[in-house]
């Protein structure tokens, strides 16, 4: 070829230097925002580390929300927690094993996983109001445990779904046929072999929507939060208080926000705490799960 | 029997996997039963009526200029289409200024008859009394009254849910509240969830994308009430010092928030995107002499574009539901926004602060249905965006 | 001076020794085939001479690897502009997702030059010299994926020599190809011998005894025997290469 290309000289420096400055900034950025989050923390575990107390965990709050513990937004929040898994897991797992084994691959999952990434994407507030629709006023459950955990329920039921269809999709085919080849029937199958190979990866996923669970507030606004409910629950028809409300309302409104502030701090570190839990225990079951399999 | 719970369980199965569409169903069947009521309100409050001097030829007024008679903003009917005469204004409450107890009666029995007249008597005068209070033959006009209209709404631009004697539901603030927020919100987001999307998938070595991707992660956690405690302690009171502000719960204090919020997001789906990026493009860039940095902005972001797109439109998505951290550090002022450094109100704040106080059925719980079904829109059109984006981005790869 | 000499290069991912202790010279403007079984190699040696493997972590080189006298692993050398010099072509077509012109003057442009009349006279040229041109030059803003698997073939290697390197690396160029295409990417290959120095590797002997002056049998991660095609194929030495070329294995 004639006219073989001059290359301006320095051009190989000059762009060695402008990538060392994008990664430098990239890097930068980067750093900037673990500074966020350990700022987010830090504040929040420093301030509320003198909270925390066994009375402060185990006390009902007094004198008006400014003295006081917050056990009964501790037992409101694990009580949702439990109702929402009741409600959402089984229907969760199930609808993910009908979309990964069952349903045709055509239209029809095409429509459900619209709709599932579609009510994934609905806002809690909207799930707040459906839920007081439906099952605070129309089902007549009024303000109650019951309604709080179907519409958390309802809410997580999304994120369940996709982990399992996802975990189940992981599975070899060939598992599936070698099983089916030696007599079994599909559901034996899924039952016996595809499930308890998924299941890690499920686990993974269903603790994960439990932390989600746990620090939403809209969804409960009005279908179960109390602003103030000393005594335990009774039965699931009562109200309940709850962690992430008892938070909103101590640091926005109350009788005296200066003095409410502490346990604002106490409660916001309770949460940061099960949210911390959940996720190294999400992440600690993934690597055990991981090294197990990597040694068979 | 095996057959039997075969088939049975397949469609428990099936069933279940139509549990999110019914669920879907279900929303917007509520949502919009009760939003839609909003229009067959009546603009007055229901079982009043808008009392008339007979010789007055106005018959009719919307809810946004009964508001500024009564708010003694306008003062003359001929602003309102009617004759040059001062307007007077008169409300149960003020009874007690022209009658004494005794003629009032002890049960207000005689208070009908005697506003009937008074507003006979003032030809510019104009009532707000109980319908029932009016006697059937006091020959007074009565502002005819309408449904609040779709335009009002939609149009309106003054949110005033309780107001008497005709409550204001102009969304329009609301509307633009919330996409503001969102909009500075991913403006913040944008640079920091690329940047930190390109490192963790290009440059970042193992070891840091390990120590990244929980950052990411937990970030993701935060309960929202957190952020928005976080925020409303620290955030707030920052804006207000370095703006010089009246008062630091903002708009801007709600779109830090809400970046924070969105990062993980558009990282998550970005780094994703970027990661799916054929080894063999990023090879023969490498391989004519490109520099890694000249590969990523010329290769690897083009071609994983649209799913950095969908990212960047799941985050706006998560910013504009966003709610509690929202609710508690802008300011909640129910008006046009003039700048982002003034308090202002989104929707999702605005159905979490007033639903609360709402008259289950009334015409502001209704508004307040349909501002959830506006929001179930925006989010539902963010996601159809979503879908088409990375089903044409399939289709591209395939 | 030969074009590219490798003294005693030895390679390692991690533990494992990919290659022992090769060393061979590549004279100028011949074409030189790398054949031998999958995994015996061939490619990694290949991906040595323009620095590809680089890129992957844990990986060690013992030895030096000359091109023009100079050793490309001393310190000092920019691994940039030593891609100028060394081309190279894919397994699979590769093109970017921009329109034919864009990938063709992609080289150029991340190495600086700015003059457009250029660029569009040395895209024709490359088109040209990979016998492309009459088939692209009316939709030169199309997208490169609506070529077909052979004419993108083509592609990137007009690509690769837009930049002008004096040694182009090919790993099984054709290998993803139909035999038609197959044949005219034969046909570059002895056009191109005139400008560059081309190292190929190939599965198919059939086509290294077409399209190559010499030939090194690689097994093992050892150089078996490298000698011109015409002795490897009628008159090996080592018993290793006659059982390969007579597919005996591999």
């Amino acid at each position: 070829m004639s006219g073989n290309p001059k290359y301006p000289a320095g051009y190989s420096l000059r762009k060695r230097r402008s990538q060392k400055a994008a990664f430098a900034i990239f890097r930068i950025l980067s750093l900037f925002i673990v500074a966020v989050l350990f700022a987010i923390l830090g504040f929040i575990i420093v301030k509320g580390a003198g909270v925390l107390s066994w009375d402060f965990l185990t006390k009902a709050p007094e004198d008006g929300m400014t003295a006081g513990g917050i056990f009964p937004a501790i037992v409101g929040t694990l009580l949702l927690m439990l109702g929402s898994a009741v409600v959402a897991f089984p229907v969760g797992i199930m609808s993910g094993i009908y979309m990964n084994e069952y349903a045709s691959k055509g239209w029809v999952v095409k429509f459900i996983r619209l709709m599932t990434n579609n009510l994934s994407g609905v806002p809690s507030i909207v799930f707040g109001l459906f839920g007081m629709a439906l099952f605070v006023k129309y089902l007549g459950f009024g303000d109650s445990i019951l309604a709080g955990s179907l519409t958390l329920g309802l809410l997580s039921l999304p994120l369940v779904i996709r982990t399992t269809e996802e975990a189940l999709k992981d599975i070899p085919d060939g598992i599936r046929e070698g099983s089916l080849a030696l007599g079994a029937t599909k559901l034996q199958t899924i039952w016996k072999v595809v499930l308890p190979m998924a299941m890690p990866r499920v686990i993974t996923g269903l603790i994960l929507s439990l932390g989600r669970v746990s620090g939403e507030t809209a969804p409960i606004l009005f279908t179960c939060a109390a602003y103030f409910f000393p005594q335990l629950p009774t039965s699931i028809l009562d109200q309940c208080m709850a962690l992430p409300y008892h938070l909103y309302v101590i640091s926005t409104s109350g009788t005296d926000i200066e003095a409410q502030q502490p346990i604002a701090y106490g409660t916001a570190l309770v949460l940061i705490i099960i949210v911390l839990v959940i996720n190294l225990l999400a992440g600690l079951l993934r690597k055990y799960f991981e090294n197990r399999l990597k040694m068979k | 029997m095996k057959r039997f719970l075969e088939k049975a369980v397949r469609w428990l199965l099936t069933a279940s996997g139509f549990v999110t569409s019914i669920v879907i169903l279900l929303i917007i069947g509520f949502l919009f039963t009760e939003g839609a009521g909003l229009f067959r309100e009546p603009v007055i409050e229901e079982g009043y009526v808008l009392a008339l001097n007979s010789e007055n030829p106005v018959r009719e007024l919307n809810a946004a200029e009964i508001k500024a008679v009564f708010d003694e903003d306008v003062t003359n009917w001929k602003e309102l289409g009617g004759a040059d005469m001062p307007i007077s204004t008169f409300r149960l409450e003020d009874a007690d200024e022209h009658f004494s107890e005794e003629q009032l009666g002890a049960q207000y029995e005689n208070a009908g008859a005697l506003i009937s007249g008074l507003v006979a008597a003032n030809p510019g005068m104009v009532a707000f009394v109980p319908e029932s209070m009016i006697p059937e033959d006091s020959g007074l006009n009565f502002i005819k009254d309408s449904s609040i209209s779709p335009g009002e709404v939609f149009g309106g631009s003054e949110w005033f849910p309780t107001a008497t004697p005709a409550p204001l539901f102009g969304m329009l603030p609301l509307l633009l509240g919330t996409l503001w927020v969102s909009l500075f919100a991913i403006l913040f987001a944008l640079p920091f969830g690329i940047s930190i999307a390109v490192y963790m998938s290009e440059v970042a070595s193992p070891r840091i994308r390990n120590f990244l991707k929980p950052v990411i992660e937990l970030l993701n956690g935060i309960p929202s009430v957190v952020y928005g405690f976080f925020g409303l302690i620290v955030i707030v009171p920052m804006l207000q010092r370095v703006f010089g502000l009246p008062v630091g719960e903002s708009g801007l204090a709600g779109s830090l928030v809400l970046a924070i919020m969105a990062l993980p997001t558009i990282v998550t789906v970005a780094e994703d995107a970027m990661r799916n990026c054929p080894r063999t493009l990023r090879e023969a860039s490498l391989a004519l002499g490109a520099t890694k940095w000249q590969t990523i902005y010329k290769v690897v972001i083009p071609s994983s574009m649209s799913g950095i797109a969908s990212g960047v439109v799941l985050g706006i998505g998560r910013a504009v539901g966003e709610t509690m951290a929202v609710l508690m550090v802008t300011g909640n002022a129910a008006v046009m926004p003039h700048s982002i450094l003034e308090p202002l109100r989104t929707i999702p704040a605005t159905i979490a602060a007033e639903l609360g106080e709402a008259p289950a059925g009334g015409a502001h719980y209704q508004s307040l249905f349909l501002l959830g079904v506006i929001l179930f829109f925006i989010t539902f059109l963010i996601n159809l965006c979503v879908e088409f984006i990375s089903a044409r981005n399939k289709a591209k790869y395939n | 001076m030969e074009k590219i000499e490798a003294r005693d290069v030895n390679f390692h991912y991690g533990s494992f020794h990919a290659l022992k202790g090769i060393s061979m010279e590549i004279p100028r403007n011949k074409v030189v085939a790398f054949i031998g079984p999958s995994g015996c190699g061939k490619s990694t040696f290949l991906r040595l001479f323009n620095r590809m493997n680089d890129l992957i972590p844990g990986a060690r080189l013992d030895g030096e690897i000359l091109i023009d006298g100079k050793n490309i692993y001393a310190p000092g050398v920019q691994v940039d502009e030593l891609r100028k010099e060394v081309g190279m072509v894919f397994q699979r077509p590769n093109p970017f997702p921009k329109s034919i012109f864009d990938n063709v003057a992609y080289g150029l442009r991340v190495n600086g030059i700015r003059d457009k009349a250029f660029i569009t006279h040395r895209v024709e040229e490359a088109l040209k010299g990979a016998a492309l041109w009459n088939e692209v030059k009316d939709k030169l803003n199309d997208s490169a994926f609506a070529l077909s698997g052979g004419q993108q073939q083509r592609l990137c290697i007009a690509r690769a020599m837009a930049v002008s390197p004096s040694v182009l690396l090919m790993d099984e160029p054709a290998s993803a190809l139909d035999p038609i295409s197959t044949a005219k990417v034969e046909e570059l290959i002895c056009e191109l011998r005139k400008e560059v120095t081309i190292v190929i590797v190939t599965h198919n002997m059939q086509q290294a005894s077409r399209v190559s002056d010499k030939t090194a049998f690689f097994y093992m991660g050892e150089m078996v025997e490298y000698d011109d095609t015409k002795v490897i194929f009628t008159n090996p030495r080592k018993e290793a290469t006659q059982n390969y070329i007579t597919g005996r294995f591999g």
